[in-house]
């Protein structure tokens, strides 16, 4: 706002300076600034140049001594702040990059020590379900053994009670049939019966 | 003033005239003086209102500040090396008072006192001296070899140091001259075409359609007068920038 007003005031001052500037009362030939000789202008262009002097001699010391150094330092203090704070950006991506690498060979570890622990797990179960099978696959066929032993003395006592039924059935039959029967042939018939049919 | 017996007068704008009253005529001091005083104001205004923000993040006035200290910073440091450090508020204050002289003189009303070859020449004798100055400083009488360079053949030195002083002495002229030149050619063409836009809008009912087109050449030269407003200023640094550069390396 202040600014403005300043602009504003200067844009107002310049027509004013125009009209209070009365020109000359001399006729100027040619370029005015060339007019050395004109009673009027020839002071003012010397004065001009006296003035130039200490209005330009005034803003180099403004500026050399003054203004320059001050601004100067601000872009110094900016330039550094600005350094620093890269430098601490980049203390921090190396101190972010040595955790992110000390995370993955503690994972890499965990990883490897899990699947150490589950291919254990997976021998031992494979080694007592072995194990398992080999007894339980013992015990069967020990009944198997059994069983098949029972079955083979079970036919062999049935195979020897075969010849006596077998004898005296057809002891009884041809007994019945001709009114008598001589064991001793009987017991002969039947042997050469059975062996005759493989069941002797 | 502008239209006299409807001549076309685009000289009397550079006629000085005392301001300030009866202390204006005393000393002389006429209204190109006042508008230096304006333009040393304005970039001391500047300058100081940039380092008292000294903010962080710069505003647009405080980032306009910076950029013009490191704008000039950096020409000098690419023309002149780290040893043209010290030279730096000598250049900065030469290309903000060529800058706003050129800047001012676009305002309406205003006096452009880089128009005056009195003032462009002072300038130019100021920077000549003092890189004059510095290059004796720094040389002594060594700096005299900038007149014949090395392992040129020597029975060439009667036409070579003659050349090389007249071209050394004529950097003022052909400083001075190029700014003033410049400045005087974009007022007068503005104030030429400024009086036809006058002196043809009187033309009865067509004289207003006529008058649009000086109008719009002026409207297209203010544009080109800012670029050489700018222009100009720069390459018044720059050409600065160059002789230090001379003055302290010599060659």
């Amino acid at each position: 706002m202040r600014r403005m007003m300043f602009l504003a005031a200067l844009a107002a001052a310049l027509p004013g300076i125009a009209i209070a500037a009365s020109t000359s009362a001399v006729p100027v030939d040619g370029m005015p600034q060339l007019a050395f000789g004109h009673p009027e202008q020839g002071r003012l262009l010397v004065g001009q140049i006296v003035w130039l002097l200490l209005i330009f001699a005034a803003l180099y010391f403004m500026m050399a001594n003054v203004a320059l150094p001050r601004v100067g330092a601000v872009i110094e203090g900016r330039h550094a702040r600005i350094a620093a704070d890269l430098e601490a950006a980049q203390a921090a991506k190396l101190e972010a990059d040595a955790a992110m690498a000390a995370h993955r060979t503690s994972t890499e570890a965990a990883r490897a020590e899990a699947r150490a622990a589950v291919a254990g797990a997976v021998h031992a179960a494979q080694a007592d379900a072995d194990a398992k099978s080999a007894a339980l696959a013992a015990r069967l066929n020990k009944q198997i053994a059994d069983a098949e032993a029972q079955i083979d003395a079970a036919r062999a006592s049935a195979m020897g009670a075969i010849r006596g039924v077998a004898t005296d059935t057809a002891e009884a039959l041809v007994a019945r049939l001709v009114g008598r029967a001589d064991r001793a042939t009987v017991e002969a018939a039947v042997g050469r019966v059975l062996a005759s049919s493989g069941r002797a | 003033m502008a239209v006299e017996g409807k001549t076309i007068d685009a000289l009397s704008q550079f006629e000085l005239s005392p301001v300030l009253g009866v202390f204006g005529h005393a000393v002389s001091f006429s209204q190109s003086n006042l508008f230096m005083v304006v333009a040393v104001a304005l970039t001391w205004f500047l300058m100081k209102a940039t380092a008292d923000r000294g903010a962080l993040v710069p505003g647009r006035l405080q980032a306009l500040g910076e950029s013009a200290y490191e704008f000039i910073q950096g020409m000098v440091r690419d023309q002149v090396g780290d040893e043209g450090k010290k030279y730096f508020p000598f250049v900065f204050s030469i290309f903000m008072f060529v800058l706003f002289g050129n800047l001012l003189g676009m305002l309406p009303y205003a006096f452009t006192y880089t128009s005056h070859i009195a003032v462009t020449l002072t300038l130019a004798a100021v920077v000549w001296v003092s890189v004059t100055v510095i290059a004796l400083q720094r040389h002594g009488m060594h700096f005299f070899s900038y007149f014949f360079p090395e392992g040129a053949p020597t029975w060439l030195a009667p036409i070579i140091i003659p050349v090389e002083i007249i071209s050394y002495l004529s950097r003022m002229v052909s400083l001075s001259v190029r700014l003033f030149a410049n400045m005087v050619a974009g007022h007068v063409m503005l104030k030429v075409f400024a009086t036809f836009v006058v002196l043809l809008g009187g033309l009865g009912a067509v004289g207003p359609f006529i008058a649009a087109m000086p109008l719009a050449v002026n409207v297209a030269l203010v544009g080109f007068e800012f670029l050489v407003a700018f222009l100009q200023a720069y390459v018044f640094a720059i050409l600065t920038s160059i002789y230090l550069h001379d003055a302290v390396h010599l060659h």
